[in-house]
């Protein structure tokens, strides 16, 4: 009797915590297989964090490039993290979560880049922010990650001469 | 209005720097979307509702921007930067900072 009034209590969260290891395993597992999709179809852009603008880049094309995107923990992962914060060490399950989230904004930046016609974007930032809602009794955890750049569009031929200029003096 | 985060605009001259600009905007999020984000804790995934509401926050903060920038006289923004910072809880305070510049095309293109 004591048993079974210990399990009708641990139950919901039982089924909670298998709902977030399940389904949310299926919803992380599926993103990551779109994100490789969309960011090889994005391959021909390339992005950098410097400020220059690239030698030989044109007039065309250019301008701020921003992709953001909100993402939720799952039940699982949260619990996860909480029994990690007891020992310490690397929280395996969000570096999962923010590594989604920060390929996500980027390829939502990028792609409207590609949308320009550009095929680099120079001096991208990130910037994360937690949208509220970290209540503290609950298990849940959401985060922001904003990323920005310029867009710009450097013709082929142009780096192509300049690459090769720059052999030929080294040879 | 060119905006850009970089300090020149390829293709174009910096004529005259007209000063810092800046615009801000807080939003609060509201209770429909707050259950639903409740439900997606559970299982993890995009809060789109989220995303759409600092989209939309983020926009109105840089066309502050821009509005000053315009009043400035400016037909450019250079180095535009974006934070943000949580005011209380479930309210978030989105800036976008940047450099008013009136800028002209160059009169020869860039690579010569």
């Amino acid at each position: 009797m004591l048993w079974l009034g210990l399990f009708i209590q641990v139950l919901p969260f039982l089924v909670l915590l298998t709902l977030g290891f399940t389904v949310g395993g299926f919803v992380e597992r599926a993103h990551f297989k779109r994100l490789d999709q969309r960011e090889a179809a994005l391959r021909s852009i390339i992005l950098t964090d410097l400020r220059r603008v690239p030698p030989g880049a044109s007039g065309q094309a250019f301008g701020l490039v921003t992709g953001e995107v909100v993402i939720a923990s799952d039940y699982f992962k949260t619990f996860a993290a909480k029994m990690k914060n007891l020992f310490g060490g690397e929280l395996h399950t969000f570096q999962t979560l923010l590594t989604r989230a920060r390929r996500e904004a980027l390829v939502r930046m990028m792609e409207k880049a590609q949308a320009m016609g550009a095929n680099r974007v120079i001096n991208v930032r990130f910037e994360t922010s937690t949208v509220g809602a970290m209540r503290r009794k609950k298990l849940s955890a959401m985060v922001e990650l904003y990323a920005y750049g310029t867009a710009v569009y450097v013709p082929e031929e142009a780096t192509q001469r300049r690459s090769d200029e720059a052999t030929k003096g080294s040879a | 209005m060119i905006v850009v985060n970089i300090e020149t605009i390829p293709g174009y001259e910096i004529l005259e720097v007209r000063g810092l600009v800046q615009g801000n905007t807080i939003r609060a999020k509201h209770l429909g979307r707050d259950v639903a984000a409740g439900l997606k804790n559970l299982v993890g995934g995009e809060l789109r509702g989220y995303t759409e509401l600092l989209t939309e926050a983020r926009r109105q903060a840089m066309e502050r921007m821009l509005a000053q920038a315009e009043q400035l006289g400016a037909n450019a923004v250079v180095n535009v930067r974006f934070s943000t910072s949580a005011v209380t809880q479930g309210a978030a305070e989105l800036y976008a900072y940047g450099t008013a510049v009136v800028v002209a095309p160059q009169a020869r293109p860039a690579e010569a």
